[in-house]
């Protein structure tokens, strides 16, 4: 055997002499090869013309039937039992080919071969290099905040996640599991281990004993700053191969790259901000695409790793209650339009109960997947399904099935003389049109029956309604009456159009043109990614934080508008260079030259048309890349725990107060030290000045807080009770009189006075407001100007002179000279205050001795 | 009457069930007769927790769920391996049958840990 075919494609089915069936013919042992072959395929001739012989793939040998005979051409016979029908067709490039230059200089033209490349190499080689270059770009483009700063962690929220960690790269996964802290919310301790979601501790942890085992001598601390960037760039990756799942590889790559730059995820997932957010998204995102890839393929496999990816999800963030609500929905949808399958019964089955099992083991989500409102969408739909007639019986059964079914429930229980019911199904037996209708009815009588058993166990108790957080994303007005607490989280206000336009840029319209294309070319996935897009835009639209949810379905359906549209154009612009040849033979195409010349008329300025839209479209997206850098660079990079500001001269100035007064906590008080202060900076106290605090950011016990509240508006005297009996030693204020820094704690007052009025009814918000106007100067509430807050935050502030030309005692945050001056502490004294008056800590005296 | 009427009724169906049943190919019947098996453990279970009370609600639950989800996966196994459905047509019943494994496999070491 001389010669081996490589590749072929199914015989018969092209034209004999079409230049559709490509092969290679490899030479073996210096015999000449020619262009011009003949191959002889089941009985067929089948002749190639032109030069084109090409192919990768699986070998096949075959019997040369003449070889050198007639050195023109080539009869290759491809035996009958040969399975040539599995082959798929591949996509060629041109080989080149001489065959007398290769006696002649082997190496020149072999090096030259080996180089060269074929169309599929060089696709795949493009493709890589893409996607390696927008991973490293993701990483990157986060790193802002380290290089203008340090490498630190940022915020509230990621303090209490490092303080975590670290807790379990010291102390093991068993300790971890069940800690007990007793250092924050004195005196009631918090359960750790129970509370919170861990699978951001874990996957950092797993990084730094991983980098340890390899020798990196890394500190905990850095692997935490990095973890969000590196979850970052995977999760282009994962949108890659949505993008390819959904629409082609094209819209994957363009997807990869709008998600690595994208303001709304950048802004969670910074270098330094450690929050479960940075994991979570990767999750999400994983979780979505192994469903969607579960449901097209119909694989066991797939399911159960989209029950892992659900699993993953269910430890990092509390939003997994998105996904558990939207793929039942899913279902439902696709229940409605027609296309149940039994790829969507096997993934949807086989995805809810490992991953309903699996996330059981978290222990803070607990049992809620069977008793919580908020999961009773998924057991429905579960239990729908079931009931639906597999297509494997015949329908005129299915209906007797059922029929028979119904009856024997109704005998059995003596309800009702049903004569008129049976003979309604007697009469639909018999005429199997009216099938449609007896399943409409059977699937409303089993939602029904649902619905009884979900609003029996809601009323007795058993079925938990939907807890505040997220009744207030169906309800978005419910929060600012009833929780507080919830209310006043910035995060967690309605959307302005400019946060959209922030965040989004030119995605904005390129979501509806995605929108279009999807609807274009449906297909399971692409109902998905719509709904998906569709809930997430209208939650992102109740709450600012929520953006995040739905940056991922927003790049996604862009890199569909953008990559369909660019495939049409350029097509549009390579296509017109065809013409002219076709044009050119004479006589043997002559309809296919009129009808080409037509096409050419019917758009005169096609080719510069699309050419100019192309460049739009360049510059649409350099556009969009410009503005992600500088809104990540100037607005999303801010550590918030080191301020920064310009100096006269236009020099930097740091403000680093924070962690200078958290340092002087921990070097300066008795290790059983308490202290008091606002939720907000509990985290951050316990992290870095290690002690213990009465409040923190996790917000679980509304009273304890509202305990605090009540203190901190308080006249010195009663607030000196609730000091004592909380066993506080210290209490901090934050202060931003000096600096002009708006977010301290005068600002955030009636915060605590709505808090702890809501607990308290003893403290009204009136008393507070001049004429429904909150204000600290000469014309302030006599309550305000002497409550503890106001005390604490003025102390001697009124001897400073903070601007120039200004009297001494100019609050620089709010504008105003401040109403009272001549502050006295009766039961407190300053311990230290910050070098820009940022963080106050003040002791607390003991009692009078009594005589 | 409308009963009477109701169980020759019933009659023929079961006959003809039975006989349509009858022609199913055998590994299909086994597996029929395991997720029989499965559903009647999970009754059992279900029958004993509302005579006992469900207090270590971990395991009554995880023993309920892991009869469900057996069940579950044998009829995924039992779509994907019989031979009428034409969307599984390329997909080997070995393959079907390793998923199977495998997903059993998950699902029973989630249910020790779970079982507390």
């Amino acid at each position: 055997m001389l010669f081996q075919l490589i590749q072929s494609t199914l015989p018969g089915k092209e034209k004999p002499g079409f230049d559709n069936l490509y092969f290679f013919v490899k030479k073996k042992q210096g015999v000449q090869t020619e262009r011009r072959v003949i191959v002889v395929v089941g009985g067929t001739k089948i002749v190639v013309r032109g030069g084109k012989l090409v192919a990768v793939g699986i070998c096949i040998p075959v019997e040369v039937i003449s070889s050198l005979q007639n050195p023109n051409s080539l009869t290759v016979e491809i035996p009958n039992s040969d399975p040539i029908h599995q082959i798929r067709p591949m996509v060629a490039a041109k080989m080149e080919k001489s065959a007398a230059d290769l006696p002649a200089s082997p190496g020149l033209s072999s090096v030259l071969k080996s180089l060269k490349l074929k169309t599929k190499q060089q696709e795949l080689l493009i493709r890589v290099s893409v996607l390696f270059l927008v991973y490293v770009l993701a990483f990157i483009t986060r790193l802002f905040s380290i290089l203008r700063y340090e490498s630190m962690i940022h915020e509230f929220d990621p303090y209490f996640n490092y303080r975590v960690t670290q807790f379990l790269t010291q102390n093991g996964f068993y300790e971890f599991w069940n800690w007990f802290d007793y250092e924050s919310w004195y005196p009631l301790g918090r359960i750790v281990g129970g509370t919170l979601y861990p699978g951001l501790m874990v996957t950092a942890a797993f990084i730094f004993w991983t980098l340890r085992f390899l020798r990196f001598a890394v500190h905990i601390r850095e692997v935490c700053v990095l973890t969000a960037p590196f979850f970052a760039a995977n999760t282009t990756i994962v949108a890659y191969f949505f993008g390819k799942e959904l629409w082609d590889s094209g819209a994957g790559l363009v997807a990869a790259v709008l998600i690595a730059i994208c303001p709304g995820y950048i802004s969670r997932s910074v270098a330094g901000s450690y929050d479960n957010e940075g994991v979570a998204i990767f999750a999400l995102l994983l979780t979505f695409y192994l469903f969607v890839k579960a449901v097209n393929t119909g694989s066991l496999a797939w399911a159960l790793a989209s029950a892992f990816g659900y699993f993953y999800m269910v430890s990092a963030w509390g939003g997994y209650v998105f996904i558990i609500n939207l793929i039942p929905l899913y279902v439902l949808v696709l229940l409605i339009t027609g296309r149940y399958s039994m790829r969507l019964y096997v993934a949807y089955n086989c995805m809810y109960v490992l991953g309903m099992l699996l996330a059981m083991q978290i222990r803070f989500v607990g049992f809620q997947h069977v008793q919580s409102g908020e999961h009773m969408a998924a057991m429905g739909v579960f239990f729908l399904i079931q009931f639906l007639p597999s297509h494997q019986y015949s329908r005129p059964t299915i209906s007797r099935f059922y029929v028979v079914i119904i009856k024997a429930i109704l005998t059995s229980s003596y309800l009702v003389q049903v004569f008129n019911f049976l003979d309604w199904v007697k009469y639909l037996l018999d005429d199997p049109k009216k099938f449609h209708t007896f399943l409409r009815f059977t699937v409303t009588s089993a939602v029904g029956l649902g619905a009884v058993a979900l609003g029996v166990g809601t009323a007795s108790g058993y079925i938990s309604p939907w807890t505040g957080r997220f009744y207030s994303l169906l309800d978005p007005t419910y929060a600012k009456d009833h929780i507080p607490i919830i209310a006043s989280v910035s995060e967690h206000q309605p959307t302005a159009w400019s946060s959209f336009m922030f965040d989004f840029h030119i995605l904005l319209f390129l979501f509806p043109a995605g929108l279009y294309f999807c609807f274009k070319r449906l297909s399971d996935a692409t109902i998905f990614i719509v709904m998906y897009g569709l809930t997430s835009m209208y939650f992102a639209g109740v709450m600012v934080r929520l953006i995040l949810v739905a940056t991922p379905a927003v790049c996604l359906i862009s890199a569909i508008a953008v990559s369909a549209t660019v495939k049409n154009l350029t097509q549009l612009v390579r296509s017109k260079s065809k013409p002219a040849p076709a044009g050119s033979s004479k006589g043997a195409s002559n309809t296919k030259a009129s009808s080409k010349g037509s096409l050419e008329q019917s758009m005169p300025f096609g080719r510069n048309g699309a050419i100019a839209l192309l460049l739009g479209a360049l510059y649409l997206l350099s556009r969009y890349v410009i503005h992600c850098t500088w809104v990540t660079s100037e607005a999303y990079s801010s550590p918030s725990i080191v301020l920064a500001a310009r100096g006269a001269h236009g020099q930097r100035v740091i403000f680093d107060d924070y962690r200078e007064a958290y340092f002087w906590l921990r070097q300066n008080t008795p290790p059983e030290a308490k202290v008091m202060s606002w939720w907000d900076y509990g985290y951050q106290i316990t992290a870095m000045g290690n002690r213990t605090v009465i409040v923190d950011n996790n917000t679980w016990n509304n009273t304890h807080i509202a305990t605090v509240g009540r203190a901190m508006s308080s006249y010195e005297d009663e607030a000196y009770e609730i000091i004592k009996s909380l066993d506080v030693d210290y209490v901090l204020v934050v202060f931003g009189g000096v600096t002009g820094y708006s977010s301290d704690d005068i600002n955030k007052f009636l915060w605590m006075v709505r808090i702890g009025g809501g607990v308290f009814p003893v403290i009204k918000e009136p008393d507070y407001l001049v004429n429904g106007e909150y204000r600290v100067d000469k014309g302030g509430a006599p309550k305000m100007l002497n409550c503890l807050m106001y005390k604490l935050c003025y102390y001697r502030f009124g001897e400073l002179t903070t601007e120039y030309g200004k009297p001494p005692g100019y609050d620089r945050a709010r504008g105003v000279e401040i109403g009272n001056k001549d502050i006295k502490l009766e039961h407190l004294e300053e311990a230290f205050t910050t070098s820009n008056w940022i963080v106050r800590i003040y002791k607390v005296k003991p009692p009078n001795n009594r005589w | 009457m409308g009963r009477s009427a109701a169980t020759k009724d019933a009659h023929a169906l079961f006959h003809s069930l039975r006989s349509a049943y009858a022609a199913t190919p055998n590994n299909l019947k086994i597996i029929d007769l395991y997720i029989l098996f499965a559903v009647a453990t999970a009754v059992i279970q279900v029958a004993y927790m509302a005579i006992v009370g469900s207090f270590p609600f971990n395991s009554f639950l995880s023993g309920v769920l892991s009869c469900v989800g057996t069940a579950v996966l044998a009829v995924s196994l039992r779509i994907q391996v019989n031979k009428d459905n034409k969307e599984f047509k390329d997909l080997p019943p070995e393959r079907a049958f390793a998923d199977f494994v495998l997903c059993n496999l998950v699902l029973h070491l989630v249910i020790i840990n779970f079982l507390g």
